[in-house]
């Protein structure tokens, strides 16, 4: 750690103005709270409100795990673990269950999350009603009111377009039985993990300035049609690498003939489990 | 009998315009209550205050709810008269493009308003929704297209399916037949006329249309300038006209 910066680069004023904006949103569970989002080094739309949360998350004896769509490696991941490397000094990990602390894009670890961990997520678009109303002051105004009926006139367009509820990702959730929530861009496969989870989960959308949470143990619930009922999804294979059936995958197209395989988009908790002797239809044994 | 709505001393100001003023009517159940007048007469303003999207300066509008009674609806806490908007109440717009989403499916549209009032069954939702389009005409195949492929005609007609379709007591509808040709709008009066009679529809129905009033609406007023000229049963005031502006008014309307 340089003394360049002060520690996990934001100033201590502005830590204190996210965190006041974290603890409104733990009290209000799924309210999306305004804060006076900073600039920082790194373009809008990389994770700009998942950084300020962590930064103002961090202590220094935590251990930070950065994650981009499951992957400990790829280039979002990497710079921003090495961010708060260079500005706070924390240990790192990639594994998910020594971490404190963990900022994750477009999904939730594979293993279960503890009791006193913190998932941080970025947010593209905090707002789950922004496409169907694209004014401000009328959506907040059905947030305050509780006029939810829009979010399910989505569903019911994927249903008559395409026979199922095809949302994918972005899966919208109802927090307590009050605000409708866009639990960011997850797969609905993870959507179940939300529910009821031990770890504290932290939402940060840098560019459209706002914070959200869900205490540990929250009830949340994916909403649907009574007879179309929510379903997690997921490809319909296992893991070629550690041959799990329980993951969600990601596809890797091989070579021009068709040839593709599936694998861990958790890559850590694809690692653990080679590691513990299970090879997948491509793998090889550790 | 109750009145379904009564209006008392409306008043709306644009700084030192007046909107309207001193606008007092009873609405009973099952009548239609046409409001004509020219460009800037301030029938619009009159009824976007009636209908809450405007809060009035002075006045009250009691609407005769079905859980507490007659109760001034601009008094109302804002959530209960936004529950009102979306199930005793009825809004058509004049451009069907402000009462529509138009990137919903014609099925969607129809069917916000029951999903906004609790309904999640999509198959309840849909065979409702499929069975209004067919009491505006509008051919059940066409439930997925979305209105930007439907006529000027069958928008309208839509949205006022997708009003009608939470079993409103009262309409309120701001120049139904503006900007449809002449068989269109035939088509399309014929039809409200049916649906308001079958349904015992209250309605409250601004236009400057005199032909519309006459087919459509059983009492008439007349304004000009924010004040109501003249009230009457409609055959009457257009028959026999006593105010000079109605008089002009009446002796307008082109002749073919």
């Amino acid at each position: 750690m340089t003394d360049d910066y002060n520690f996990a680069y934001l100033d201590e004023e502005t830590k204190r103005m996210i965190r006041r904006a974290i603890l409104k949103g733990v009290a209000i569970p799924g309210y999306q709270v305004p804060f006076a989002s900073r600039e920082m080094p790194m373009p809008y739309g990389w994770g700009t409100g998942g950084v300020q949360v962590t930064a103002a998350c961090l202590t220094p004896e935590d251990v930070l795990k950065v994650i981009d769509q499951g992957a400990d490696d790829t280039t979002n991941a990497v710079s921003i673990r090495k961010f708060f490397q260079r500005t706070a000094g924390v240990k790192v990990t990639e594994a998910t269950a020594e971490a404190s602390l963990i900022q994750t894009r477009h999904r939730i670890p594979e293993a279960a999350l503890t009791e006193g961990q913190i998932v941080v997520f970025q947010v593209p678009i905090p707002e789950p009603l922004r496409f169907l109303e694209p004014r401000e002051t009328e959506t907040r105004k059905m947030h305050e009111l509780e006029e939810y009926g829009l979010m399910h006139v989505k569903l019911y367009e994927d249903i008559a377009r395409h026979g199922q509820i095809a949302t994918a990702y972005d899966y919208p959730v109802k927090v307590e039985g009050r605000y409708v929530m866009d639990p960011s861009p997850i797969p609905k496969f993870d959507n179940p993990k939300l529910d009821g989870s031990p770890a504290l989960m932290l939402f940060g959308a840098g560019r459209e300035q706002r914070i959200y949470a869900l205490p540990p143990y929250t009830k949340v619930v994916s909403l649907d049609f009574e007879d179309h009922p929510f379903e997690p999804s997921k490809a319909d294979h296992d893991c070629d690498l550690c041959a799990a059936s329980d993951t969600y995958l990601d596809e890797v197209i091989m070579d021009d003939q068709g040839g593709r395989m599936f694998v861990c988009s958790d890559t850590d908790h694809c690692r653990c489990r080679r590691e513990a002797g299970h090879v997948g239809r491509l793998g090889v044994a550790a | 009998m109750t009145p379904l709505l009564q209006v008392r001393g409306i008043e709306k100001r644009y700084g030192a315009r007046i909107g309207c003023t001193a606008v007092s009517f009873d609405l009973y159940p099952g009548e239609v209550m046409g409001i004509v007048g020219e460009s800037g007469s301030g029938k619009s303003t009159l009824l976007s205050c009636l209908a809450g999207h405007l809060a009035p300066d002075a006045g009250q509008v009691i609407f005769d709810t079905r859980a507490r009674g007659p109760v001034d609806t601009v008094t109302m806490a804002e959530p209960e008269r936004r529950m009102l908007a979306r199930t005793d109440w009825a809004y058509v717009h004049q451009n069907p493009r402000d009462g529509l989403r138009m990137g919903v499916s014609a099925g969607g549209n129809v069917g916000e308003r029951l999903m906004a009032v609790g309904a999640r069954n999509y198959g309840s939702i849909r065979s409702t929704a499929e069975d209004w389009l067919g009491r505006v005409e509008i051919a059940g195949d066409r439930i997925d297209d979305r209105p930007a492929a439907f006529s000027g005609g069958m928008q309208q007609r839509l949205q006022i399916a997708r009003n009608l379709v939470t079993g409103p007591r009262l309409v309120f509808m701001d120049e139904p037949t503006g900007g449809l040709d002449v068989s269109v709008q035939a088509r399309l009066l014929d039809l409200l006329r049916g649906l308001v009679r079958r349904l015992g529809l209250s309605a409250v129905i601004v236009t400057h249309d005199l032909a519309v009033v006459r087919l459509l609406a059983d009492r008439l007023m007349v304004m000009k300038g924010g004040r109501v000229v003249e009230t009457g049963l409609t055959d009457q005031v257009l028959d026999d006209p006593q105010h000079a502006y109605t008089q002009l008014l009446v002796s307008s309307v082109l002749q073919v």
